[in-house]
């Protein structure tokens, strides 16, 4: 029977079917991180019980660190250094894989994950961090648990999961200029909801998807969580085996041809069935930036902020009117001209080197406009060496950005740090929360390169005209 | 963990959509190596007046008499989306809650509530928000029964909801179970795996 690519990773790493919709899965990866982590590793030393398979377990420093250069263990959070601490020592007393602080591997999990050859197809991979399901645009299948799920896999390489529908969101015709995976992503959640894709596992598809480099689709699958999925992935192809190869945990010689055999396997069959489809036509989207405080609040910049009157659901209504309340924006207002405070690159969702390249094209020979905040953090401590190497670093700061050490930092005000109190700030990150960013501060989700000509600006605007003016 | 057979209490009704652990837990109030000392920034950016202050915001239901007591939680689809943090259900529990009703959940934030004690039950939006309006109408006197030895909700009218929960799940709540030891139970089962999987996969294997 033809078997989507879900099924096929799914009984390969099937190692009971426990009988009640639910089975026991083998883990091939597990990575931490200081928040959770510390507090997963600690537990476990508490209940005697041990890591099996340390070498396949992986730890980064990347929710608490400060990123301002010159970083030492403290942190503007009054306990960070407790946290870091804590993680260092459990992760040598555990024996696992520590990318420290001072190591210039270190960096967001899910950018070092690819980066190391940690991730690569068809692996499951688990962290105790909601946005792990970003490898799956390696063709892995890989999602966020809980702390104590997270002790489960690691004591015995395993998690007990429920068997996830199956759903093929499948993105038809070409972007046009200016738009990237994040505005897919992002019009995926706009239309569908952030609850619809609760119980699923994504494989994402279409011409679209497959002319999307391998950082691009680690982007579209970083905010799968955002819909609600379980996890979200891209069948690898060939571009994903140029990716991985060589790179420092990735299999080598006769295990690398092997692998690559294997993974040639790895691709939804003709004829098999999905419980659902959804599919969105590139052609029609335009890029996106968000206006409320869930990822489901966002539209086209030649769009304006909605008229909660005009929605019939009371839930969604009361959610509209509540959120515009928040970020201070009236109903009617056209997105393009909204003033901004401060502008954000960096997080999971769009840090690595290619966002960096893309966003550099943007601000070179330009400078972000009077009174506007500008902050740039790398993903990884390679990501940075690899853009100063191009001279990106010089670009960002001629423009006026802050160039930082890596780290989640200002995503989700990681080590206490905030652009400010009813701030409004135009992010590359994947969520705006209320008080996400920091206590009152006013996020607006959108791709780097639509952060980059807000900068210039001053004001959320369209990317596909910066060149007009 | 604590076992859960029944709970007749106070239900708080927090009815907005997509209320995330964000909300739930706010990144600052982390502020231990801990699963503990966590219910003080329960919901902190609803529940106090000033960030990481303490006076209390009057018109927050939680900070109100009767549903100081809450045990239960009635909410609006997707709750506990967001960050996998379980920082948001250890605080949860720590306050006192022990059962949520909304008509969805987070698929991270329902495995953790398991994990700890706590009994997510899915219901529709409208069913909800009927017992919602019945526990409104007296809320000392209107407690909310949620069992789950049949697997019922019932509000003031006596009329018994139905809801589901996977056999595992139910069975991990109700008898309290250390999901670690019971799989552990499966050791042989996973050694067998990894040993055929070896052969199959060797890149998976780092050295040691």
């Amino acid at each position: 029977m033809p078997s989507t690519i879900i099924e096929k990773l799914w009984n390969e790493h099937l190692v009971a079917d426990l009988g009640d919709g639910t089975s026991l899965i083998y883990i091939d990866r597990v990575f931490l991180h200081e928040r959770t982590g510390s507090v997963a590793l600690k537990s476990l030393e508490a209940a005697s019980r041990s890591v099996r398979n340390p070498e396949q377990t992986f730890c980064t420093m990347d929710h608490i660190v400060d990123t301002f250069p010159g970083r030492t263990d403290k942190t503007m959070m009054p306990s960070g250094t407790d946290f870091i601490v804590a993680t260092r020592d459990a992760s040598h007393a555990a024996g696992i894989n520590l990318f420290d602080l001072g190591d210039r591997r270190q960096g967001i999990a899910h950018v070092i994950s690819p980066e190391q050859g940690i991730a690569l197809p068809g692996v499951t991979l688990v962290c105790p961090d909601s946005h792990t399901g970003t490898l799956g645009g390696l063709g892995a299948l890989a999602w966020g648990i809980g702390s104590t799920e997270a002790e489960h896999a690691l004591v015995t390489k395993t998690l007990v999961v429920k068997k996830p529908k199956t759903m093929r969101v499948t993105f038809t015709g070409s972007l046009k200029p200016g738009i990237t995976a994040k505005d897919m992503i992002l019009k995926l959640i706009g239309e569908h909801t952030a609850s619809g894709g609760i119980g699923y596992a994504i494989e994402f598809a279409g011409e679209a998807v497959r002319n999307l480099e391998i950082e691009a689709r680690l982007t579209l699958c970083n905010m799968t969580v955002e819909f609600g999925a379980w996890s979200g992935m891209v069948a690898p192809d060939q571009k994903t085996i140029d990716y991985v190869k060589g790179r420092p945990y990735a299999p080598t010689d006769d295990q690398w041809d092997k692998a690559v055999e294997y993974w040639r396997t790895l691709k939804t069959d003709d004829g098999a069935r999905f419980d659902k489809e959804i599919v969105i036509d590139c052609d029609a989207i335009v890029p996106q930036v968000s206006w409320g405080t869930s990822p489901m609040h966002e539209t086209g910049i030649d769009q304006s902020v909605p008229d909660p009157a005009a929605e019939t659901d009371e839930g969604k209504r009361t959610a509209i009117e509540k959120a515009l309340e928040y970020m201070a924006l009236e109903p009617g207002t056209a997105m393009e001209g909204i003033p901004i405070d401060a502008a954000f690159i960096g997080s999971c969702t769009n840090s690595r080197i290619s966002d960096l390249r893309e966003v550099a094209a943007i601000l070179k020979g330009r400078k972000v406009a009077e009174g506007v905040k500008a902050i740039c953090v790398p993903g990884s401590g390679l990501v940075k060496q690899a853009a100063e190497a191009e001279g990106l670093d010089k670009v960002f700061t001629d423009a006026g950005f802050e160039w930082r050490e890596s780290g989640c930092s200002m995503c989700f005000y990681a080590g206490g740090e905030s652009f400010g109190f009813e701030e409004r700030v135009v992010s590359s990150t994947n969520r705006n929360f209320e008080n996400r960013q920091g206590p009152r501060t006013r996020t607006h989700l959108a791709s780097p390169t639509t952060v980059a000509a807000c900068a210039i600006k001053g004001h959320l605007t369209d990317v596909r005209n910066i060149d007009n003016d | 963990m604590e076992k859960f057979t029944v709970l007749e209490a106070i239900a708080a009704p927090i009815l907005r959509i997509n209320i995330d652990t964000d909300v739930i837990i706010p990144s600052r109030e982390m502020k231990r190596v801990s699963k503990e000392g966590l219910s003080d920034g329960m919901f902190a950016n609803w529940r106090y007046t000033e960030p990481g202050g303490r006076e209390e915001q009057a018109d927050f239901i939680l900070n109100q008499e009767p549903y100081r007591q809450a045990k239960i939680i009635l909410s609006g689809d997707n709750f506990g989306c967001g960050s996998s943090r379980e920082h948001a259900v250890w605080a949860l529990h720590e306050w006192g809650i022990r059962a949520i009703i909304a008509p969805g959940f987070g698929n991270i934030f329902y495995g953790n509530c398991i994990r700890n004690g706590i009994l997510p039950v899915v219901l529709a939006n409208d069913v909800v928000e009927n017992i919602a309006a019945q526990v409104e109408a007296n809320p000392a006197n209107n407690l909310v029964n949620v069992n789950l030895s049949n697997c019922t909700v019932t509000a003031a009218d006596g009329l018994a909801h139905a809801f589901e929960i996977g056999p595992g799940d139910r069975e991990m709540l109700l008898e309290g179970l250390d999901a670690i030891a019971v799989t552990q139970r499966r050791d042989d089962e996973i050694l067998a795996f990894q040993a055929r999987d070896r052969l199959k996969r060797p890149w998976i294997y780092l050295e040691e």
